[in-house]
């Protein structure tokens, strides 16, 4: 169980955090939205530009202030990450408006459409995974 | 006013994000090897996240507004139709082929791996052409 207290409290952070900016601005953090809006240059942008910025310095913060190492870099090449960012964007505006953050949402608000999408996304992530990692490795 | 708890969220959030493991592509891509070797974490924080949203959001929808914009813009959209189990289904193999999702990838940012500004960027790119192509 120690072993989880980390995912624990990040997971307990990511809920406050959405908790605030629901509470506070009256938005749902979905971060892809988020930044869709930032870049597409949509009115009352400047929040949007923020919590990005936050988004980037809250890691540094935290390997700063507890003196912990950043992860390992990714071993997969830049294709992968270059069709894998692609997919999901894609994905994401496609599906207009579905996310990580929103698929907890979904959990709570019992939302057919988020836990259709969340099962789906998680079928399609473990098979591409099993792909990539066993069926044909190196691909 | 409105700014500050802006980056303050997205304070708060990165720094879920970086301390359960989650700008950890490995740790991430582990909870999709459910054949292989197997790492639970991201369930834990889904979890913990669904919790403390349980406790906080009944409290916050009783409310007529939110305390610093005019009213609460959430997600109208209740059908599922093909584009979501197509977005979906994309989603889901951009996942599991790189082990980001948006918001870690902006978080991990931070790293400075030159994928991962990749990533982004055709992140980008991809929600660019899904809007050119629900535009048609």
């Amino acid at each position: 169980m120690v072993a989880y207290i980390t995912p624990l409290i990040g997971g307990v952070l990511i809920g406050i955090s959405a908790f605030f900016l629901l509470f506070f601005l009256g938005r749902i953090s979905s971060v892809g939205g988020i930044v869709w809006g930032a870049v597409s240059a949509q009115p009352d942008n400047a929040w949007r530009w923020l919590f990005v910025v936050g988004l980037v310095l809250g890691p540094l913060l935290y390997h700063t202030l507890l003196d912990t190492p950043y992860p390992q870099a990714s071993p997969l090449q830049w294709w992968h990450a270059a069709i894998g960012g692609l997919l999901m964007g894609f994905g994401v505006k496609l599906g207009s408006g579905f996310t990580s953050s929103q698929g907890v949402l979904g959990i709570v608000w019992f939302s057919a459409r988020y836990l259709v999408a969340a099962v789906i996304f998680m079928s399609t992530g473990i098979a591409t995974l099993y792909i990539v990692r066993h069926l044909v490795p190196g691909l | 006013m409105r700014n500050v708890i802006a980056l303050l969220c997205g304070l708060v959030f990165g720094a879920g994000l970086a301390v359960s493991g989650m700008t950890d592509t490995a740790k991430v891509l582990g909870f999709l090897d459910v054949l292989g070797n197997w790492t639970p974490d991201l369930a834990f924080v889904i979890g913990a996240a669904a919790c403390v949203i349980l406790m906080t959001f009944p409290f916050v929808m009783r409310r007529k507004s939110p305390l610093m914009s005019l009213r609460f813009l959430l997600p109208t959209t209740k059908f599922i139709n093909g584009q979501l189990v197509g977005g979906a289904a994309l989603y889901g193999i951009g996942w599991g082929l790189y082990g980001y999702f948006p918001g870690s990838a902006m978080s991990s940012l931070l790293y400075q791996d030159w994928k991962t500004a990749i990533f982004v960027v055709a992140m980008l790119i991809g929600m660019a052409l899904a809007n050119k192509v629900s535009a048609n």
